[in-house]
């Protein structure tokens, strides 16, 4: 933690540098370059790191392969040759890590378990005890359906929903929210790792980072109205959401890019991707760009064009939520 | 003649009944094939069934459309075929024939080998959906072989024989 603190203060002195040499400068050209560089040094950085091989020779993703390139990603991400370094930069020994994953698509369409088992296995090797990982939905039915085994107590990883701990009694309210919730966020964990799927959805447009936020309250049906238009961007304000996450893993192995969020083979493809990033609304912004790339192949209106567009990125983006950017000059993808 | 009477009565009250009965969730159960009822196909988890109210529970978001279109209910099975491929049932039952055919018209036909089935059908290669009167049917296959496409369609054709009766 103390590290990741003190790269924020020198971003912070290299930005107020900048600012400084700037305002000793004469000349809209200056001030335009200026911001340039200031929109350089800002960036929210995107990490998509692909593999072909991903599923070997067959359909289903191989371990170590998942493993690999988990690796890849994040090493990409914090700038570090040695993979257990990076988790080092985001974890503490003694912390309570809680990876929220998607199940809700079941089998075919949530959290991929390689990609699971290959984050608990970092995640140990940086430090974090097996029982201090909890893998995480609503509902540990949909969790076992979804190919997760459910597993409470123990020196082992826990896996479980909310309804084995239930949701807090009190509303916790942001703008349009009120909600309930899990204890399993509350109670069990004071990091969140997120670990959505990419898909598109039929009301919000997409669900990705941000919208995979609804399975941590109590009434998510509440808040579909109008594209889900300000209601993600609100619900991830609650300090409990914001304070504790850290990082965002996409699974991107098999993307969806109609039809969601339920898995529907004929409007699916195989990505064999992830997209990792500390910032979810650059991430929501640049899985968006993903899949309506694959819907124009696919001869299919753009999200705008089929009156979906997920508005909701930008409202997340903006001065009242600063959840992060959806401005592609301050967004660096990298891909590897 | 009274006996006629109460006869005709008696006949009218089973009648309604059984129409009732129609209508009572959980009556779905019996349009899922048990195992081996088609050839290769095992029935391998029970038919749950989300009202209406509840179908954000199994679909999300998703479910708004399904409300707009005056759906009921979904009940849905998980299934697999000669130990090989597993899929997953989902049977809707909606208000009326409209209602399954706004769903079936919404989803763009992608790559799709259209077929004679129910009213309606698309057979991918790992899924199949038609709609038949009120009903609509998914049916999704979590692999992909040279069988999948033939074990669904004879699903498929499993069930439309159970939406006849």
């Amino acid at each position: 933690m103390s590290e990741m603190l003190s790269t924020s203060r020198r971003d912070f002195l290299r930005k107020c540098l900048t600012g400084a040499a700037v305002l000793g400068a004469s000349g809209r050209m200056e001030l335009f370059a200026a911001e340039e560089q200031e929109a350089a040094l800002a960036k929210s950085r995107v990490v998509i790191a692909h593999d072909a091989t991903l599923r070997g020779v067959g359909t289903t993703v191989e371990s170590h392969r998942m493993l690999s390139l988990l690796d890849r990603a994040m090493q990409a991400l914090f700038e570090r040759d040695n993979p257990i370094e990076t988790w080092k930069k985001l974890v503490r020994p003694g912390e309570t890590v809680g990876l929220k994953v998607n199940a809700l698509g079941g089998r075919g369409f949530s959290s991929n378990l390689h990609l699971v088992e290959a984050i608990c296995e970092r995640l140990q090797e940086a430090g974090i005890k097996a029982n201090d990982i909890v893998v995480w939905d609503r509902d540990s039915d949909e969790l076992e359906h979804a190919g997760f085994h459910v597993s409470t107590g123990g020196n082992r990883v826990q896996c479980f929903g909310t309804d084995r701990v239930d949701y807090e009694q009190e509303l916790v309210t942001h703008g349009s929210v009120g909600s309930r919730l899990s204890k399993i966020l509350t109670q069990r964990c004071n990091v969140l790792i997120n670990v959505p799927v990419l898909k598109d959805h039929d009301g919000a447009g997409v669900s990705i980072a941000l919208k995979n936020m609804y399975g941590v309250i109590h009434n998510p049906n509440k808040y579909h109205p109008n594209g889900c238009n300000p209601y993600i961007a609100d619900l991830n304000m609650l300090p409990e959401i914001r304070t504790k996450m850290r990082l965002t893993i996409c699974d991107a192995t098999t993307a969806c890019f109609e039809g969601g969020p339920g898995y529907k083979p004929e409007y699916s493809w195989k990505n064999n991707a992830l997209i990792v990033s500390q910032d979810p609304v650059a991430l929501d912004y640049t899985g968006w760009q993903i899949i309506e790339r694959k819907r124009a192949e696919k001869g299919l209106k753009t999200l705008e064009g089929d009156k979906r567009a997920p508005h909701y990125i930008a409202t997340a983006a903006d001065a009242e939520h600063r959840l992060g950017t959806n401005d592609p000059r301050r967004i660096a993808v990298v891909e590897v | 003649m009274k006996a006629r009477g109460v006869l005709l009565v008696m006949v009218g009250v089973a009648l309604l009944l059984d129409a009732s009965c129609k209508r009572q969730p959980g009556t779905e159960q019996s349009l899922f094939p048990a195992s081996n009822q088609v050839a290769g196909w095992a029935k391998t988890g029970d038919t749950r069934t989300f009202e209406a109210a509840d179908l954000w529970k199994y679909i999300d978001g998703e479910a708004e459309r399904y409300l707009k279109a005056g759906v009921q209910r979904v009940s849905t099975a998980d299934y697999k075929f000669e130990n090989k491929v597993d899929a997953v049932v989902d049977i809707y039952t909606m208000g009326n024939a409209d209602g399954a055919e706004k769903i079936f018209e919404s989803e763009p036909a992608v790559d799709v080998k259209p077929m004679q089935l129910g009213d309606e059908a698309r057979l991918y290669s790992q899924s199949l959906v038609f709609r038949k009167g009120a009903w609509l049917v998914r049916i999704v296959a979590f692999e992909e072989s040279a069988e999948t496409q033939q074990a669904l369609l004879q699903l498929g054709r499993g069930i439309e024989l159970r939406l006849a009766r």
